[in-house]
């Protein structure tokens, strides 16, 4: 009989915040009418700020301080945590991009809010377990929120047909998962990752079998990653779903899943490093292409941040392949810069294509400069942080993963990666040069931006520039939050 | 007694049917349940390597697959009775709104 500790239940304290509001909000939506249906956003945002208070609460006081709880299922510890703030980062900026969203589409409200909660303890759990049952909960907890989210607009025909792929290839690579966790139980005789790792420490013990279990978990995670050759969902889903949802299913489930890739593949089954190195070699390379050429005939902007997504899913995996503390803390900074950058793009793509995403083609933005130089500035930011310019996040966030590439001796790879930066360069600036060097009048210019979607777009932009302009601060706590995987 | 190896047999055929199914059927509902059968096949395994070596935490798994399936049960079908509410059939192939 396991007893239950104060311990245990201060460890998982940002979960049972989140999971609170996130009832609470449900509970409270039939109470309230009308137009103050909004507050129970700001009720699932002050949620999210509580849950970031009470991992800083436990980052900083010596009680109950960092370490496993639940019989070593669960870990609070640096690298949990940073994955942590980072959902919690991009939950609260969509709650904050959704809210007049949902009002002008005529959306309900409360069970956004709770799903979004939901999705988002999902990923906490995802990337603080140390035990693949917990490990696959909230891969699920968080995917079956999501999969409600990608439909949320039920009568789009677009919507309705995201959620199904969503769900269908999404419970198609669960089951996948699963069947590689049932093969290293059947190894190890245990489903906690330090005993498995353990038992499997030796790389002779790495037989075709133990392989097999291994390659099939990576496949379920290269869906959610949205990785080459399992990417075929991605556009389909991203430009299908409300633009919002795109903004959170696009960072949130996908950083989720390299936590879990990071925690399996480079904190635990060291030992299988031969293998590993080459799934992630060919997944790395085949995703970047996949992602780059894809994004290069889109027309539509939501379909082209799509294919950008899996491409930038590329570069993350080059720097997993690279491992170690360096490859590890520049995926964490990568993350975040993508969250800030993906997130704002998407959330201003939801306010200019109007009610029931009418316009959501290059097309629509001609001439976007002239009438909404703000707006139009604002989204240029995001595209030349995602083609990687100077001065920006996505700048710095490239230069840290193929530094620490050519660290670790993967010359090939990160000449592949430079080549299709440069590529990617031609579709981002297809969207800004319709933007500044067309006459024609917009649509788009009649757009208001309400103050909570200027709020999270300003945090986008300076959050942005701040990674990009002043790194040292934020790349010591990356490399903290890497290393404490290795204790 | 009944080899390890036979359980193990079985759950392969029947996930490699499952995943055939998934790749090959037009149905929807019949597409949802080869998932389902591939989530009874993992189940399988999970219950012979539990049996063999006698340890309960393949078998604990197999109820939280068995309670996240059902979860996703519930999801599916609500999904796939929004989508049909479009769309006169369940063919797979006239979900296809969105093409490159």
């Amino acid at each position: 009989m396991m007893t239950l500790l104060p311990v245990d239940m201060m460890r998982i304290l940002p979960e049972i915040i989140l999971s609170v509001f996130a009832v609470l909000v449900m509970l409270l939506e039939p109470f309230v009418r009308g137009a103050s249906k909004k507050l129970l956003g700001w009720l699932a945002l002050l949620g999210v700020l509580a849950a970031a208070g009470s991992t800083v609460r436990i980052w900083l006081y010596p009680w109950p301080g960092m370490g496993t709880a639940f019989g070593g299922s669960v870990s609070a510890d640096e690298f949990s945590f940073f994955f942590i703030n980072l959902f919690l980062l991009v939950a609260g900026l969509v709650i904050l991009g959704s809210m007049d969203y949902l009002e002008r589409n005529h959306a309900d409200h409360g069970e956004f809010y709770a799903l979004t909660l939901m999705g988002t303890v999902g990923m906490c759990f995802m990337a603080a377990s140390t035990d693949l049952i917990m490990i696959f909960l909230g891969l699920e907890i968080s995917s079956i929120a999501t999969y409600i989210l990608a439909g949320y607009r039920r009568d789009d025909r677009l919507s309705n047909e995201a959620a199904l792929k969503y769900f269908l290839l999404g419970s198609f690579a669960t089951a996948f998962f699963l069947y590689g966790i049932a093969f290293v139980y059947g190894l190890t005789g245990t489903t906690n990752l330090l005993g498995a790792s353990t038992r499997m420490g030796a790389p002779g013990q790495w037989t075709a079998f133990a392989q097999a279990g291994l390659i099939l978990m990576f496949v379920g995670l290269a869906f959610k990653l949205s990785t080459a050759p399992f990417q075929i969902w991605a556009p389909d889903v991203y430009q299908g779903a409300p633009a919002p949802v795109t903004a959170f299913m696009s960072v949130g489930p996908k950083a989720a899943a390299f936590s879990v890739l990071i925690r399996i593949f480079l904190g635990s089954f060291t030992s299988a490093n031969a293998l590993s190195m080459k799934i992630l070699w060919i997944s790395a390379a085949l995703t970047m292409c996949v992602g780059n050429l894809g994004a290069l005939w889109q027309s539509n902007v939501k379909r082209l941040l799509a294919y950008s997504a899996i491409a930038h899913a590329g570069y993350v995996l080059v720097g997993v392949a690279a491992g170690g503390s360096k490859g590890i803390s520049g995926v964490m900074y990568y993350l975040t810069a993508y969250a800030l950058m993906n997130v704002g793009a998407f959330l201003l793509i939801a306010y200019l294509a109007g009610p029931d995403e009418q316009r959501v083609e290059i097309k629509d933005y001609h001439g976007l400069a002239t009438e909404r130089p703000a707006v139009a500035a604002c989204l240029t930011v995001f595209f030349l942080s995602l083609a990687g310019f100077p001065t920006t996040a996505g700048f710095l966030g490239k230069f840290y993963l193929f530094r620490a590439a050519i660290h670790s001796h993967l010359v090939g790879l990160t000449i592949l990666a430079l080549l299709n930066s440069a590529v990617s360069v031609y579709y981002y600036f297809k969207i800004i040069v319709a933007m500044y060097m067309n006459e024609d009048k917009t649509e788009c210019a009649s757009v208001t931006l309400p103050w909570p979607v200027r709020a999270a777009l300003g945090v986008s932009v300076v959050g942005i520039f701040y990674l990009g302009l002043a790194p040292n601060d934020f790349m010591g706590l990356t490399l903290i939050a890497s290393t404490s995987l290795f204790k | 007694m009944v080899p390890l190896s036979h359980y193990l047999g079985l759950s392969a055929i029947l996930f490699i049917l499952g995943a055939a199914g998934f790749v090959f059927r037009r149905n929807i509902i019949t597409v949802f349940m080869c998932i389902e059968l591939m989530l009874n096949a993992v189940n399988l395994a999970f219950m012979a390597f539990s049996r063999f070596l006698g340890n309960l935490d393949g078998q604990i798994f197999v109820f939280f697959v068995i309670v996240v399936a059902a979860a996703e049960a519930a999801v599916g079908l609500a999904v796939i009775i929004a989508l049909h509410r479009h769309r006169p059939s369940l063919n797979i192939e006239d979900v296809d709104s969105m093409k490159m």
